[in-house]
């Protein structure tokens, strides 16, 4: 069982017969009275996301999921296609599931996948990726120590900021949680 | 330009400087994060980097490391809150309080039921035997001792140590404000919040995570019970129990606490009295309020409570209920209690949290981001 104390972002649970996970969650303890764990959490069968005050001392079942890796062939309608790297069999991932990360995927992108009940529910994908600006503004030579940045468009159609002397073309590394510019790739 | 390589490749230099992070291009010269160099403008253009210090590894910073957060921006912060330090110091004293510095190693830390003191030994001389001490969880038990022996308002900026209460807006060590006015109402104290905020702002308008905030005053005054009814449909909020009542507001009411414009919630429930006095209008509630802006807990003030009787009867009432909670029973303070014997001024006394000040005046989604380390 999980206590309170254990919740993070990321703990999965089980409540009400469906999987849960932590999305955001806040230590509250007003006027110097008990303290709650306010918790926002997502079903990740729904999608829907809640929040709930657990008073400490609650408990939690832990949920049985499974993560598998596998890579990232194509897309078919609203369905994307994943084989897993060890038994070659293929399955089918919902839009839904995919969410977000969808702007991220390249051919062969070896993604985490998690599983609840033998269904793929969520997505994971590397945490960097490399990918090139097919369009941006000009650049600006010189130095930019002022942090301007400018808007530029990757192969993937996803938009990130990058600094001003960064060109078109060039293949740049982006933290996929954040979505932010790391640094031009050397060739 | 001098400081530490963040990231180096293709001629492209992150640098941290100054408490900046600064990017240049055109950069010649082999360097590699973590190293200290200094750059020099080339006579053609671009620059020219000398390494003053060779990291070992070159794999800097680590994710999460002290250098990521400065890098991320923290020095501002940190400027900023020393400014918002030095002009509270500024506020107060112009209006005549002294500011006082209290012990915060203490033999008694109050009784108070839900905080858990950091317990501490002391050995109190050469070849003594040590004895328990704690780390105070507030200095208002000494503050209130000035009081007694006839201090004029006093002010104090106090480190003070919660055990076990760790969150975005919460940490075991924090920095306290706390004020007290003898011969003063309560009321008195919501002026001051009032004057004093604004002056940290410089105006009646801040935005905190990506709200706008209305800082005119007066700001309003809402009752406990009537929040509790208006915000949370509990028809009778008086019959409630005490932790429902508390529970009804952590679910339906804080959320909704100066969220536009700063609310006291004022006349709060006499069992969560703690060392507030009761309404002279209404026994049931105590004169204690809290500031909220932004849903953000800021200040819990009192009418204290200055009679000695109620107030060791408060203290035995709460240490049977700390031990019926499996929470261990602690000294009560009876120098303190004294002192209320020989007499205590009607006095208003408030507790701000200065962390979450420098939070909402710096957009700081957590406090993590406000303090050092």
């Amino acid at each position: 069982m999980y206590q309170t104390s254990d919740i993070k972002k990321g703990l999965k649970f089980k409540m009400d017969g469906a999987p849960w996970n932590v999305v955001e969650f806040q230590f509250v303890k007003p006027g110097k009275g008990t303290a709650f764990t306010r918790t926002k959490m997502k079903n990740l069968l729904t999608g829907q996301v809640v929040e709930k005050n657990f008073r400490t001392g609650e408990t939690f079942e832990p949920v049985d999921v499974e993560t598998r890796s596998a890579n990232y062939m194509y897309q078919d309608a609203d369905m994307f296609f994943f084989m897993d790297g060890e038994t070659y069999e293929q399955f089918p991932v919902t839009e839904a599931a995919m969410g977000d990360n969808a702007k991220w995927l390249v051919d062969n992108m070896e993604c985490n996948i998690l599983f609840y009940e033998g269904r793929a529910i969520t997505v994971d994908v590397p945490n960097f990726v490399e990918l090139e600006i097919t369009y941006c503004e000009p650049a600006v030579k010189g130095d930019t120590a002022n942090n301007a940045t400018k808007t530029a468009t990757l192969a993937t159609g996803a938009t990130v900021q990058v600094p001003l002397f960064v060109e078109q073309n060039t293949v740049i590394k982006i933290d996929t949680r954040t979505g932010e510019y790391q640094g031009r790739v050397s060739k | 330009m001098k400081g530490r390589v963040l990231a180096a490749d293709a001629g492209e230099l992150t640098l941290l400087a100054d408490g900046h992070v600064q990017r240049f291009d055109e950069v010649a010269g082999a360097c590699r994060p973590g190293d200290l160099v200094a750059l020099h403008l080339s006579p053609g253009g671009g620059w020219q980097v000398e390494v003053v210090f060779a990291h070992p590894t070159g794999e800097f910073p680590g994710p999460g490391s002290d250098a990521m957060s400065f890098a991320r921006g923290r020095f501002a912060t940190l400027r900023r809150r020393a400014e918002l330090l030095d002009r509270t110091r500024g506020w107060f004293r112009e209006r005549g309080f002294l500011e006082v510095e209290t012990p915060l190693l203490v033999e008694s830390p109050g009784t108070e039921v839900h905080l858990d003191p950091v317990p501490a030994r002391l050995t109190p001389g050469p070849n003594a035997e040590p004895e328990p001490r704690w780390l105070i969880t507030s200095p208002e038990l000494h503050m209130k001792r000035l009081l007694s022996a006839g201090a004029p308002p006093i002010f104090q900026l106090a480190r003070v140590f919660r055990d076990g209460e760790r969150g975005g807006r919460h940490r075991p060590e924090f920095t306290m404000l706390e004020w007290y006015r003898p011969w003063a109402g309560y009321e008195a104290l919501m002026d001051d919040c009032e004057g004093w905020i604004r002056a940290l702002a410089g105006g009646d308008r801040l935005t905190y995570q990506g709200r706008a905030i209305d800082l005119t005053p007066p700001w309003p005054r809402v009752r406990f019970f009537d929040a509790l009814r208006e915000r949370a449909d509990v028809v009778e909020p008086e019959r409630l129990d005490p932790d429902q009542q508390l529970l009804a507001f952590v679910d339906r009411v804080e959320r909704t606490l100066g969220v536009d414009r700063p609310e006291f919630l004022v006349e709060w429930p006499i069992t969560m009295a703690s060392l507030a006095r009761p309404a002279p209008h209404d026994p049931r509630v105590a004169e204690r309020f809290e500031l909220f802006i932004a849903e953000l807990e800021l200040a819990n003030a009192f009418g204290e409570l200055t009679d000695a009787a109620e107030q060791r009867r408060r203290c035995l009432d709460e240490n049977a209920e700390r031990r019926a909670h499996g929470r261990p029973e602690l000294p009560v303070d009876e120098a303190f209690l004294a002192a209320l014997e020989e007499g205590m001024p009607p006095s208003a006394g408030i507790a701000v949290g200065v962390d979450r000040v420098v939070m909402l005046l710096t957009d700081a989604a957590s406090i993590d981001e406000v303090v050092a380390f």
